[in-house]
Parts: structure tokens; C-alpha cells; sequence
């Protein structure tokens, strides 16, 4: 319990701060390049290293490219959707989360399982 | 294309927000670590790359570019979801920074320094980032110069 409270303060410390350094620039899509910020792998690396082994966050790492590919196809689908359709944006980018999290599964199946 | 730094903009995200975005990432922080605990690091290490703040993100973008329409007296619906539709853009771009992370750290981490291959990573985010943000802006630069002169002609 005390391990994930650990997790979510620092996830949460790094995230914002990944977060707010995205506010501070514009263009908009220039500040979009800190939405996919590695904040979280910053975060979950860090901690894993100094609890875990060296082999553990490398098998993370390793899988993150699976996750990596999954977020190239969820942004450009959720910037298409917002472009052309008149869709609300937090309906329109978390509906589109469960499609990140099957092409994530699917390229970690095909390629690096 | 110039890059901007508005530090004002610091002070229009509102306290929620910040907690908000605090939480996204915590829990999702939080899962990763109980996923990988519970299903092993392969799977939980999906996580690592998952969207964590960008639908949060996302919305308030939305909401500030709304704000600031209205406030000078127009229907700013269309504008902020289009400055949305832009931010996904770039993280799409962030993304494959995000697998050059990914990459660079699977490659180094059992050789070298944990602490040195989490900044080289991190480096190479920001400017693979950096470089193909560039690129992309000076691409859609040359292809208005060039319908201009077309249409000059």
C-alpha cells in the first residue's frame, strides 16, 4: 500500500510538472509535444530501479515501445476526430483510450511477446 | 515558426486543474506499478506510454481558447477545439519521441548508469520532439509559400 502511495505522489509530482511546462508555450502544437512527455516512465523507472532490478525496468522499457507506437495512433486519431468532427474533447480523447490500450496489446503480442 | 514562452499562463490554469491533472497521472502512475506487480514488467511497462494527462490536457486547452473567444464576445466552440485538435498533433509527434525514449532506454539501461540513461533518454525525447515539430512547420511553411505563388501566377 505504502509502495503505491509512493507512485502516486511521484507520478503525480512529475506528470504536473511535464504539464505545466507544456502550458508555458505556444504554439498549441508545439505545448503538444508535452502531452506525450515521458513523465510517467520517469516516474515508474526511477522507482522500479531503486526497489527492483536492472532486468525489471528493462523488460518495462522494452514493452513501452509497444505503448509508444499505441499513443502515435490514439493522438493522431483523437486530432483527426476533434478536425473534422464536432465531437465534445474529453468525450473524444477518453473514448479513445480503450483504442490505445488494444493497439498497445496487439503490437506487444505481434512484435516484442 | 517562433516558439513562445507565456509564463501568464501559469497563473490561468486554476488550482482544480493542476489537482486534476495530479491525479491522472498518479493513478496512472499507481496502475502501472499494480499491473506489473500482479502481471509481470512486460505488461505493465504498456503503461509507461499511456495517455495519461492528455485527455485532461486536452479539455482545458479547449476550455481556455473558449474562454478567451467569449471574452471578446464570440463563439469560441469551434477555436478551441481546433487548439485541441492541435495539441493532439503535437503529441502525436511527442509520441515518437516516446518510443525513442523507450528505445534508447531498453538499449543502454542494462550497460550503463541508471541515473545517466534516464537524462540521455530524456534528451533524446526532446529533441527527436524538437526536431520533427520543426520539420513539420517548415514543411506546411513551404507548401503556403508555394500554393501563394501558384495562385499568383
Amino acid at each position: 500500500m505504502k509502495e503505491i502511495l509512493i507512485r502516486f505522489l511521484v507520478g503525480g509530482a512529475v506528470v504536473s510538472l511535464f504539464a505545466a511546462l507544456g502550458d508555458l508555450f505556444r504554439p498549441k502544437s508545439f505545448a503538444g509535444l508535452f502531452g506525450a512527455a515521458p513523465a510517467v516512465a520517469l516516474a515508474t523507472l526511477s522507482l522500479t530501479i531503486a526497489d527492483k532490478t536492472t532486468s525489471y525496468a528493462t523488460t518495462e522499457s522494452h514493452s513501452m515501445i509497444a505503448g509508444a507506437l499505441a499513443f502515435f495512433i490514439y493522438a493522431s486519431c483523437v486530432s483527426w476526430v476533434l478536425m473534422h468532427h464536432k465531437l465534445n474533447v474529453f468525450l473524444a480523447a477518453t473514448a479513445a483510450v480503450p483504442v490505445w490500450f488494444r493497439v498497445a496489446l496487439g503490437f506487444w503480442r505481434i512484435w516484442l511477446n | 515558426m517562433r516558439i513562445d514562452v507565456d509564463l501568464a499562463a501559469l497563473g490561468r490554469t486554476k488550482w482544480h486543474e493542476y489537482a486534476i491533472r495530479f491525479v491522472f497521472g498518479g493513478s496512472v502512475t499507481a496502475l502501472a506499478g499494480i499491473i506489473a506487480a500482479k502481471y509481470g514488467p512486460a505488461l505493465g511497462g504498456l503503461f509507461l506510454a499511456c495517455p495519461a494527462i492528455f485527455p485532461a490536457s486536452a479539455t482545458l486547452i479547449d476550455k481556455h481558447e473558449r474562454q478567451r473567444k467569449e471574452k471578446l464576445g464570440l463563439n469560441g466552440t469551434n477555436r478551441g477545439r481546433q487548439a485541441a485538435s492541435a495539441d493532439a498533433a503535437g503529441s502525436a509527434i511527442g509520441s515518437v519521441g516516446l518510443f525513442i525514449f523507450a528505445l534508447v532506454t531498453w538499449k543502454l539501461l542494462p550497460q550503463h548508469n541508471v541515473w545517466m540513461v534516464l537524462t540521455l533518454s530524456t534528451l533524446f525525447w526532446l529533441l527527436t520532439c524538437a526536431s520533427l515539430w520543426h520539420l513539420r512547420k517548415r514543411d506546411q511553411m513551404l507548401k503556403n509559400r508555394f500554393f501563394k505563388v501558384i495562385n499568383f501566377k
